[in-house]
């Protein structure tokens, strides 16, 4: 197996805020890594920092960001732009902030291709044709007239997937890409997204806060928790033996049809993520851990509890690395 | 005997005319399709459905956002093309489905929240600011968050921002799109509660747009489930869920991604081609995807039946 992309000891801040502390993770080519974890954990941060896309007001620090055997750690902006969108792209949380609404899907979706590989206008129009077919767009003649504003959140986020793979991409880092769409839309768009990476040997970085999707498309995992990655590995392993409380918690309180009695409160893990500051240390889970004890202030270990299996918790060592 | 219904619509449907590229005919796209229902006060009216199936089009209608092409919508026995700006935005309040692009990037969180209330023209400003702090903290979110700017924030914690926003002024009905779908499970379950907890409080109404089919099970008390326009079928929700009547109901449940490693995805044959809502097919609009589908599906269009009491559905096989 070959690595797309390798992360090592990513960390970023905000000011005195540490959105992400020392990540690491690796996304093998023609497969999809999910990163799952609750609302500011720092998923999308850790997107954006891959991509060089953060804030200006945010600071990026890690070991190497090794994207097809090559560190763009020290990329310059240049260097950066022409692997974004072009051999690495996104589709990002929030499709509207992407979509230029003053401008036509058209023009959006050929724009990168003319810019990247100077593209005639009608071949880039006859790729983005091409490709708004395969991801199950009708019309696409017709969508390419239009604005943003006029299409429905499906077909906006199927638009941002076509426009991701225009340029035949290597990596793909989708940023919750089905959250706005309804079942059997996101079951077609994963389905599509299984097909390319086999297709293609697309490796997917795809983050997302529901289990139901890791469990049905991912083939590694990695929790994150308060910016860092808690526990990670091959998707039956995490899910046969959840082996951190956190990633316990997640995966009791996803709710279910047929499960919750009406009226009955949705499980849910008390209290929220905290926002780390200098100078935190011990684990971060411990205000919200059921199993939480005096030796979770202090500095967490990381255990093997299988092959590629790792978890950073007091507890397996404690309990002589029983499961 | 009968009460005033907190909303009523009445063959609501709203076309849109969508312009032609260079050669090509103008189209016209049917996003809602004479939608009639009624909804008593306290109640939660779900409604689902595909991507583009008319859920967000038929909200706007409710919100008065959106005209509609024929038909009515009543709130509180009102005529709501009747209701002016303000009158309405005090019945009636959005939480939208992307709330990004809903919040204003420049202004400060507290400034945003406040809006519906300065925009009345009736607060005191020591009123507006007492409300704007009892909000923000009913949505958990803290005062030092409250100065941030929306980018400062993670996705769900702005989508708790949209919704202390929609409850400030207290409205009667607020219509809910997509109001869960960024939170993870653990704030979506804060953010339900609070949801239910203000609705008993303040005996609030209401329209609950979700994708997400355990959360409208949940929360709702009766459920829509809309098919390119149409509402195809309607029933309460522990009805619905136990005996769904549609074909698509049928395969929406069926699509449910339930967290269980090793089944993949569900392919319940509805084909990966999305339908064209400006080109509808005949008689039956969901015939060309429907694994049930008789030789009459294609060219007769299915009358609304009524297998039970509180049921509709639009289907030949009922
Ligand atoms: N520009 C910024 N300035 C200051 N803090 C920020 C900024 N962007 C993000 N943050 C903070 O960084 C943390 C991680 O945010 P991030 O958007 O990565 O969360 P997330 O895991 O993607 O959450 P969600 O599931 O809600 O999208 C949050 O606490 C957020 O408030
Ligand atoms: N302003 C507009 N002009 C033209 N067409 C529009 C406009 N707004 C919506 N439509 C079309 O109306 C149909 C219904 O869209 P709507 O946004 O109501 O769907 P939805 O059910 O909310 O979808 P989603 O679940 O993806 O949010 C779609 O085909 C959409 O492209
Ligand atoms: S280190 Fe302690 S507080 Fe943290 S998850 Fe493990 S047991 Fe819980
Ligand atoms: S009317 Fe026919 S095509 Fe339509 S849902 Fe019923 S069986 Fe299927
Ligand atoms: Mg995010
Ligand atoms: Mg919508």
């Amino acid at each position: 197996m070959t690595a797309i992309l390798d992360v090592q000891n990513l960390a970023v801040r905000f000011g005195p805020t540490l959105a992400v502390r020392n990540a690491s993770f690796t996304v093998q080519k023609g497969e999809t890594h999910c990163i799952v974890g609750e609302s500011g954990c720092g998923k999308s941060v850790t997107a954006l920092a891959i991509m060089n896309l953060l804030a200006r007001n945010a600071r990026r620090d890690a070991k190497s960001i090794a994207f097809a055997g090559q560190d763009i750690l020290a990329y310059s902006d240049r260097q950066m732009e022409d692997v974004r969108g072009n051999r690495m792209a996104m589709i990002f949380q929030e499709p509207m902030t992407s979509l230029n609404p003053s401008y036509t899907i058209g023009s959006q979706m050929t724009e990168v291709l003319r810019r990247h590989h100077n593209t005639t206008r009608d071949l880039a129009e006859q790729r983005a044709i091409g490709l708004m077919q395969r991801v199950g767009i009708t019309a696409p003649q017709m969508r390419l007239g239009q604005y943003p504003h006029q299409l429905s959140g499906g077909l906006r986020q199927r638009v941002m997937i076509a426009m991701a793979l225009m340029c035949d991409p290597e990596l793909l880092i989708a940023d919750e890409p089905t959250t706005a769409l309804d079942v059997t839309v996101q079951a077609q768009i994963l389905r599509l997204l299984a097909e390319l990476k086999q297709e293609l040997g697309l490796g997917i970085l795809l983050i997302t806060h529901d289990l139901g999707i890791v469990a049905r498309v991912a083939d590694h995992v990695s929790v994150m928790y308060a910016g860092e990655v808690i526990e990670t590995g091959r998707t039956a392993d995490l899910f046969a033996n959840p082996s951190h409380p956190y990633t316990r918690g997640l995966i009791d309180c996803v709710p279910v049809p047929g499960k919750i009695k009406p009226g009955e409160a949705l499980g849910s893990i008390p209290g929220t993520v905290p926002v780390m500051k200098d100078g935190f240390s011990g684990c971060a889970f411990r205000f919200r851990c059921p199993q939480a004890s005096e030796i979770c202030t202090q500095a967490v270990p990381r255990h093997e509890v299988g092959p590629n299996h790792l978890v950073q918790c007091h507890l397996p060592s404690r309990q002589g690395g029983a499961q | 005997m009968s009460k005033t219904p907190a909303l009523t619509l009445k063959d609501l449907s709203c076309t849109f005319h969508v312009q032609g590229g260079l050669f090509q005919p103008a189209r016209h796209v049917r996003a809602v399709d004479r939608i009639s229902v009624s909804l008593e006060e306290g109640g939660v009216l779900g409604i689902v459905g595909e991507s583009g199936c008319g859920k967000t089009t038929l909200a706007r209608m409710i919100l008065g956002l959106q005209n509609p092409t024929s038909g009515e919508a009543f709130v509180h026995g009102q005529r709501l093309s009747e209701l002016d700006r303000r009158a309405r935005a005090r019945l009636i309040q959005p939480v939208f489905q992307d709330p990004f692009s809903s919040l204003n990037p420049k202004h400060r969180i507290e400034d945003i929240i406040a809006l519906p209330l300065r925009a009345q023209g009736s607060f005191e400003p020591h009123e507006i600011e007492r409300r704007t702090a009892a909000i923000l903290e009913r949505v958990g979110l803290s005062t030092e968050q409250g100065r941030r700017l929306p980018a400062e924030l993670s996705g769900g914690q702005r989508q708790r921002v949209a919704i202390a926003r929609a409850l400030i002024l207290e409205p009667r009905i607020v219509v809910c799109d997509e109001p869960t779908s960024a939170l993870d499970v653990s704030v979506q379950a804060q953010i339900l509660n609070l949801l239910g907890e203000l609705r008993r409080d303040l005996n609030l109404t209401y329209v609950f747009i979700s994708h997400n089919l355990a959360v409208v099970e949940h929360v709702a008390s009766e459920v829509m489930v809309m098919y390119l326009g149409r509402m195809v079928e309607h029933n309460t929700t522990a009805r619905l869920f136990s005996e769904p009547r549609h074909p698509y109901t049928q395969a929406l449940l069926a699509s449910v991604l339930t967290p269980e490693p090793g089944l993949g995805l569900p392919d319940v044959g509805l084909g990966d081609i999305m339908p064209d809502p400006a080109n509808i097919p005949s008689g039956c609009r969901f015939h060309p995807r429907c694994l049930k589908a008789q030789p009459q599906c294609a060219t007769i269009e299915p009358l609304t039946s009524h297998p039970s009491d509180h049921a509709t559905v639009e289907c030949h096989l009922f």
